[in-house]
């Protein structure tokens, strides 16, 4: 497969462009974060995502979606990631329609996966419990009791989780933290007894919430998947949503680095355009070729997941671990080239440092990527 | 789809044939510049699995498998191409011919050479029969090319040359020479070059082989003394030569950006590993150094997804021509990056100099040799100044 976009991508990312542009510029998240809005999203926004079909992109078409691929997901990915826009769209679309369509059972498919694509349902995916991310260190405890099981523990940094009708819960029901087997996902109702959600207002100004589960009853028709062999189900589905942020940090890697090079054109110091610096134009071409690396390895890894998913793990670390690591210093360049306005929340730019923080810890950060590659290889 | 299934029948004959063909010992990482194999009249081959592997390969039009088959080429598309390399990488196998006739001239003479020219020259590049050198730089046109005044003045139907060039590598075992010369003293420094080709065994071509710091000397300087050329060896108008050469710097950057990954070499972390041992979870005994190698690991499989984007932006019509110039940098700098690596891993072993058991200092000789990687075909600082100018259309000083 090419590693450029075919047409009707190149169309799908116009047109999220287009919507994302004209809908959700940054003073969107901007106006969200000032009003301390309780959603922290717009439900007139996700319903516009809705009618483009981006709901239901990875959702088959028998149960109501377009059933296209990562690559497609991640298009829509760059583009959010460009215009900081908080949407369900990494939780629902991207996370709970790919858990659900990998590991659901028809019954399972069929009462979720049309209302993800009617826009009618948000799920939030919540695996991480302490202050990285560590699957194979999940410990919230999942014991069998009656016809089903009782949870009970903690989640961190669960997205829009504190919004969301659906919660797929990762919990151990076996082994002992550390082990890689002994993993259940569960869904659970967030409106059951015992569980508590309480939203953390973060960083970067988007929807995340800490869950806590107080013997939370749910019965065996609430197991995604097999029991106990949860986690390779986990893995796919974080692969996924890796491969995904790895394609928004690109796009928020990108916009600001856009407005860098822009500002180095028109900011004039010691009677001349900045832009004329060689210091700072060895920094911008230096960046420039990194984030066309990322750019590649992105995509490398949306495709690998759509074409070979047993594998795609490798082609994903290395896009995530590069995109963390590229990113991070796209906007930190970004505010450091934009001098004193860049340390201004006037002024954007630090606003993408923010959201490229959050983005480089979701689903593990560089260095969590780099050792997996080194595992990999054997080293 | 019938064209994906040609190219899967593509795929397993150039596998079977590949494994039918390919020794052995062909198979095994390069040691040095000696499993080189450079072709030209003086050609020696260094063992008879390299020569068998070049022959057959060149029978089949593989040395240059992209070109056009009238020229000695395989007259692979780029889809077929891409999959023989892939094959070729999945066995280990060696390149059967380096050549910068290959990697610089060829696709310059593909654009810009007239139809006898291509006729002429093409073919011996394709089997190997003449081996190529590069004058471009000279003592005072090293980063700024342009200001070279190595002169060519028309006399009846040939130029007479005169003047000198430096870092002409393998200059003192090459054929011939593309070269650029002045040829227009009064027009502005661009526009009044010219790209000509010439027998290195004219009268009044000699060479001087120049010491590196590696201790090895494949580079020289070049001297033209009263060399007469004619002028229907210019390649493209004359006093345009600098399009032509631009062209072929295009190349010769993706060449070069491209050489850490063709050296065949093991993975860093299995050296290292050797060398160093690993602990009770089969972790490599240096945390720290294992930490530089998995980064080190993320960007080259990073880098090798854009080298093979550019592949298909370039087909798809989508590349920019200074992209090149990016990707020279960045893959200079980590090669760099990866020999510190390996002579961190090898530790007092790599600083051997002179012993059988080092293979006569090949992991040292290999670190400083790599050094010139972010210099030659121009520095890692020219490459920056053209993406900013070219690409991000930034003010120029
Ligand atoms: C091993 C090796 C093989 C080579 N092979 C060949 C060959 O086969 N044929 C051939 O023709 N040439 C060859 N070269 C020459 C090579 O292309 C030149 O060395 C190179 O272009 C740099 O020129 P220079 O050495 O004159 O350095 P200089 O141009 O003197 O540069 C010195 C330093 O100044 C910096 N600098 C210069 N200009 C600028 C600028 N505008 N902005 C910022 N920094 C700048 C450079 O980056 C460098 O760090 C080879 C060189 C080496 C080392």
């Amino acid at each position: 497969m090419a590693l450029v976009l075919t047409e009707e991508q190149t169309m799908l990312r116009d047109s999220a462009r287009g919507l994302i542009g004209d809908k959700a510029p940054i003073a969107h998240l901007r106006k969200l974060r000032d009003e301390r809005d309780a959603t922290g999203f717009s439900r007139e926004l996700w319903k516009s995502f809705t009618e483009m079909g981006f709901a239901g992109l990875l959702v088959p078409e028998e149960f109501g979606g377009s059933g296209l691929g990562c690559v497609e997901a991640g298009v829509v990915m760059e583009e959010i990631g460009r215009n900081l826009t908080p949407s369900p769209f990494l939780s629902t679309a991207v996370l709970a329609a790919s858990a659900l369509a990998r590991g659901g059972s028809d019954a399972q498919k069929k009462a979720y996966l049309p209302k993800i694509a009617d826009g009618s349902l948000i799920a939030a995916l919540a695996v991480d419990e302490g202050a990285k991310h560590r699957p194979t260190k999940i410990a919230l405890q999942a014991t069998r009791a009656g016809n089903g099981f009782k949870l009970k523990g903690a989640k961190a940094l669960v997205v829009d989780g504190h919004v969301a009708d659906l919660l797929i819960v990762a919990a151990r029901s076996a082994g002992n933290p550390g082990d890689v087997d002994g993993l259940t996902l569960f869904l659970v109702d967030p409106k059951a007894k015992g569980v508590s959600i309480e939203r953390t207002v973060m960083v970067d100004a988007h929807n995340a919430a800490r869950i806590s589960l107080d013997n939370v009853e749910v019965d065996t028709d609430h197991v995604l998947g097999e029991v106990d062999r949860g986690g390779a189900l986990l893995e796919g589905v974080l692969n996924v949503g890796r491969a995904a942020v790895a394609a928004e940090m690109l796009g928020v890697a990108d916009e600001a680095f856009g407005r860098t090079v822009a500002y180095l054109k028109e900011r004039k110091q010691f009677g001349k355009l900045i832009g004329e610096f060689q210091a700072l134009q060895h920094r911008a071409a230096h960046l420039y070729t990194e984030i066309e690396i990322v750019r590649a390895a992105v995509l490398k890894a949306l495709q690998a997941i759509d074409t070979d998913p047993e594998n795609a793990g490798f082609a994903v670390s290395v896009a995530k671990a590069k995109a963390g690591t590229v990113a991070t210093l796209a906007v930190q360049e970004g505010v450091q080239m934009h001098g004193g306005m860049g340390m201004t929340d006037q002024f954007d730019v630090g606003l993408f440092m923010k959201r490229a923080r959050v983005l480089q810890e979701l689903f593990g950060d560089a260095n969590y990527h780099a050792e997996a590659l080194a595992a990999w290889k054997k080293y | 789809m019938p064209d994906a299934q040609n190219l899967d029948q593509f795929r397993r004959d150039t596998r079977a044939w590949l494994e039918a063909n390919c020794p052995a010992e062909m198979r095994t990482p390069m040691q040095g510049d000696e499993d080189n194999f450079w072709g030209g009249r003086n050609a020696k081959f260094a063992s008879d699995a390299q020569k068998v592997w070049f022959e057959r390969m060149r029978d089949k039009g593989w040395t240059v498998p992209d070109w056009p088959t009238q020229y000695g080429g395989g007259g692979l598309d780029p889809a077929q191409a891409k999959v023989l390399r892939e094959e070729m990488a999945a066995i280990g196998a060696r390149s059967p011919l380096s050549s910068f006739g290959i990697w610089m001239l060829g696709p310059a003479l593909l654009k810009y050479g007239n139809e006898q020219q291509k006729a002429e020259h093409l073919p011996k590049i394709a089997r190997g029969e003449i081996r190529w050198c590069q004058g471009y730089s000279e003592p005072n046109a090293g980063s700024d090319l342009a200001s070279l005044q190595t002169r060519a003045v028309p006399d009846g139907d040939d130029f007479i040359i005169n003047g000198s060039k430096i870092w002409t590598s393998y200059a003192n075992y090459a054929d011939w020479i593309f070269c650029l010369v002045r040829t227009d003293a009064s027009a502005k420094k661009h526009d009044g070059i010219s790209f000509i080709l010439f027998d290195m065994a004219s009268p009044g071509v000699t060479t001087k082989p120049i010491l590196l710091i590696s201790g090895k000397s494949p580079f020289c300087e070049t001297f033209f003394d009263n060399v007469r050329v004619p002028q229907s060896h210019v390649v493209g108008t004359v006093n345009r030569g600098w399009d032509v050469a631009k062209y072929l710097l295009q190349h010769e950057r993706a060449m070069i950006s491209g050489m850490g990954g063709r050296d065949g070499g093991r993975p860093l972390g299995q050296v290292a590993a050797d060398s160093l041992g690993t602990d009770d979870q089969g972790r490599l005994d240096d945390p720290m150094l294992r930490g530089q190698i998995a980064a080190f690991d993320v960007d080259e499989a990073a880098l090798a997804c854009a080298a093979e984007r550019a592949v298909d932006l370039a087909k798809a019509g989508q590349l920019h021509p200074a992209f090149s110039s990016a990707m020279k940098y960045y893959g200079t700098e980590l090669n760099k990056r990866r020999h510190e690596i390996l002579m961190s891993a090898g530790g007092i072993d790599a600083l051997e100099w002179e012993s059988e058991r080092s293979h006569d200092g090949a992991r040292a000789r290999a670190w400083l040799r790599t050094k010139a990687n972010s210099i030659e075909g121009g520095t890692s600082e020219v490459m920056l100044g053209i993406v900013a100018k070219r690409i991000l259309d930034l003010p120029g000083a």
